[in-house]
């Protein structure tokens, strides 16, 4: 096998899960616990990020990562700026490459980029001296959703080692399920994917992972993570699906397939009534507000993380907090 | 003639070395003398410093002329061949226009005699515009000079017309050479169908789009008793159908390239755009397959598929990246380093299937080493290291999945059809 261009300069970025050791997981994990305690307070503002500042350069539409990134930043006194393909000079046909160097004219400590194309954050931290964040590329990755969904479930359920997470639906266009699934494994706990074969990956299980089409394994698991049915990516003639009724019917989440002491967890925006049955949705036993909130905290500990200390004197400072 | 080059007059020269000459079967070191541009007198030296070799002939080439002359010309092209070590190159009919018709090639083979250092050859497209519908006029265009007809970039999609191209080609007097993918199993396809894809996100591109192809055009190949030359094999199963039709009796030939030979999906884990092409990189079996194939003659050549792009079109995220790498001016290295140092292939396969395998498939002058022959010579440092940077390039492209690699051997000095065309 050849050699390929030599590594990443030693920046620090958050691309992928496979970025991240174990250690760099619950150091994370940690630092958001004691962010979250801020939360709370009546003043929610911390001075630790002043003078930094965090671009967000988001090319498909978001609402709810957009948001806690921004008011991350903003919580951690950072200065924000946000710029949305939409109605910028991306708009005129600007390239990824000059954006993001005209992005970085104004030395940026954090780019945060989500982009519907696999490999653009890289390309963006080849480019800019910036740390950079993948806010979502594609199909690839969204590492800060993974981080948020071990926070959601460790607050839920106490632990995360030994946990049994099943994770069913559209697996071969999520991003988040192979986040996930990297995630999981890293901290020591089991997923199964569970899926129709037409909307599995060949060869996903090197992830870590095991995988099935029987909904019925979802009643081996802890938690049951309910992933989006993504038909903006499924072209007509490619026949993944016979119809989303016939989905609904082998896939869909309704209250029978859930056990009781089970969690159900879904990253947004949900189907109801296609992969998720209203009645799951709006039960006790769905986390998704919890992973909404999960997701300030754990965006502040990434910024905080890439941004004030060493990745030993994180962890210090985090026990001191 | 089938081979077009600028007019100038010969060499007279001498080149001294160790002189490895597979096909003939000369080993030995050797005081070669060209005058005016034929081998006059070859005698006995004392020096093996440097390794002298028949030069390389490349049948896939990718030259963007006529229509994106920022990305190669016939002269930059063949400047970085002549780099390469090659004494000839053959280029693809997948420009804008399409060469699909006589006017097309004619104007061609004219820039040819004006720009082209090293001796050049056109294939024409099988299909007017490489649409898989309407045949090219086949016999005009090979009269006008098209050494083979091809719609690579593309494959022709329906098997009646492959079939008609097969069948008509007979008249042309030449053979098809294919590139094999069935477009509704390669569609949004971006990388191999395996644990890297499936990790990455990349849209899968599984093997059966190219070896389902493969057995297809055998297939038809045999019924018709008609030549067949499959481009830039990547998958075992492709391997397998054509040692088997080649053991049936079918004329069939297949060709690899350097980074399908020296890489594999693993390499896509960077995301870096220099390393998506079509075929993609397949997995490590593949890759000992198509070693084995080369070893064994199966597939009897190295082809670089060389396909300069744009740098702003490749400055882009993988997903959205262009197919394609150059190639011509690393292959001999790329494949010295990856296979022959490693002891994977012997430096006699390597420089038979560069040179005398690549000709013979397609009817060109065998380049020989022996009294009388016009002097188509490689001068190679074995000894050499060298970094591969982005401005050493000739190619007006550096698309290159080597950037930033340190190669062993090198080109020192290139002689084609009796001219000197470069020296290090």
């Amino acid at each position: 096998m050849a050699e390929l261009r030599g590594p990443l300069p030693p920046r620090r970025h958050l691309l992928s899960v496979r970025d991240l050791t174990r250690d760099d997981v619950e150091r994370i994990l940690e630092t958001a616990r004691a962010l979250a305690g801020s939360l709370d307070r009546e003043l929610k503002k911390l001075p630790t990020l002043r003078g930094r500042t965090v671009v967000n350069l988001f090319y498909e539409s978001s609402t709810r990562t957009l948001a806690s990134f921004e008011l991350a930043a903003k919580r951690l006194s950072a200065d924000t700026m946000s710029l949305r393909s939409a109605g910028s000079s991306v708009d005129k046909g600007e390239s990824l490459k000059d954006t993001a160097l005209t992005l970085a004219a104004y030395d940026p400590d954090v780019i945060v980029v989500r982009h519907p194309s696999i490999g653009a954050p890289q390309l963006v931290a080849r480019w800019t001296e910036a740390h950079v964040v993948n806010a979502g590329d594609g199909k690839h990755q969204h590492p800060t959703q993974a981080l948020l969904d071990l926070y959601a479930l460790d607050e839920a359920l106490g632990r995360l080692e030994g946990l049994h997470v099943a994770i069913v639906g559209d697996v071969l266009h999520s991003r988040v399920a192979r986040s996930l699934v990297q995630a999981l494994a890293l901290v020591g706990a089991r997923s199964t994917l569970i899926a129709p074969p037409t909307l599995l990956p060949r060869g996903v299980e090197a992830l870590g992972c095991e995988v099935s089409s029987d909904i019925g394994d979802l009643a081996h698991a802890d938690a049951i993570y309910v992933l989006r049915m993504q038909q903006e990516r499924m072209a007509p003639g490619e026949a993944f699906l016979p119809s989303l009724r016939e989905y609904t019917a082998l896939y869909g989440v309704t209250p029978e397939r859930v056990r009781a002491g089970q969690v159900v967890m879904h990253p947004g925006p949900m189907n109801r009534g296609v992969e998720i049955d209203p009645r799951v949705a709006d039960s006790g036993a769905a986390l998704v507000t919890d992973q909404v909130r999960a997701g300030l905290a754990v965006r502040m500990a990434v910024l905080y993380d890439l941004l004030t200390v060493a990745p030993v004197e994180a962890r210090q400072a985090a026990e001191v907090a | 003639m089938t081979l077009f080059c600028r007019n100038g007059r010969a060499d007279s020269l001498t080149l001294e070395g160790r002189v490895l000459a597979p096909a003939q079967g000369v080993d030995e070191c050797l005081v070669i003398t060209v005058d005016e541009g034929v081998i006059t007198r070859i005698e006995p030296s004392g020096s093996s410093r440097l390794l002298i070799a028949p030069a390389f002939v490349d049948p896939h080439v990718h030259l963007r002329t006529p229509g994106r002359e920022d990305e190669e010309t016939l002269r930059s092209g063949t400047e970085a061949a002549a780099a390469g070590g090659y004494c000839a190159i053959l280029a693809m009919p997948n420009t804008d226009p399409v060469v699909d018709s006589a006017a097309v090639l004619g104007a061609l083979v004219e820039r040819a005699h004006a720009d082209a250092v090293v001796p050049t050859g056109f294939m024409a497209a099988i299909s007017k515009g490489q649409r898989g519908e309407e045949l090219s006029e086949m016999a005009e265009l090979a009269e006008a000079g098209a050494v083979a007809f091809t719609d690579d970039g593309v494959p022709v999609a329906s098997a009646g017309v492959m079939r008609r191209a097969l069948q008509y080609s007979r008249v042309a007097g030449r053979p098809l050479a294919l590139h094999c993918e069935e477009p509704s199993l390669s569609r949004n396809g971006q990388a191999h169908d395996g644990a890297v894809a499936a990790e990455l996100g990349l849209g899968p591109y599984p093997s059966t789009a190219e070896s389902l192809m493969v057995e297809r055009d055998l297939a038809l190949a045999s019924a018709e008793e008609r030549p067949l030359h499959l481009m830039h094999l990547s998958a075992r199963e492709s391997v397998a159908a054509l040692r088997k039709a080649r053991a049936d009796g079918v004329a069939a030939t297949g060709e690899v390239t350097p980074h399908h030979l020296c890489l594999t999906e693993e390499a896509i884990r960077s995301l870096d755009p220099n390393v998506k092409m079509n075929p993609p990189l397949r997995a490590e079996a593949d890759r000992r397959a198509l070693i084995e194939a080369l070893r064994d003659g199966t597939i009897g050549l190295v082809a670089t598929d060389h396909a300069p792009h744009a740098r702003h079109e490749k400055d882009v995220p993988f997903e959205e990246a262009p197919f394609g790498v150059t190639g011509l001016e690393t292959a001999f290295a790329a494949l010295f380093t990856h296979l022959v140092l490693p002891g994977e292939l012997s430096l006699e396969t390597l420089l038979e299937r560069m040179s005398a395998g690549p000709a013979r498939a397609f009817g060109l002058p065998e380049p020989r080493i022996e009294v009388g022959a016009r002097a188509n010579l490689v001068a190679l440092d074995l000894e050499a290291e060298w970094q591969v940077t982005e401005d050493g390039f000739r190619s007006l492209s550096a698309n290159s999945w080597l950037l930033g690699a340190t190669l062993s051997g090198r080109v020192v000095r290139t002689v084609a059809d009796g001219r000197e065309v470069f020296a290090a």
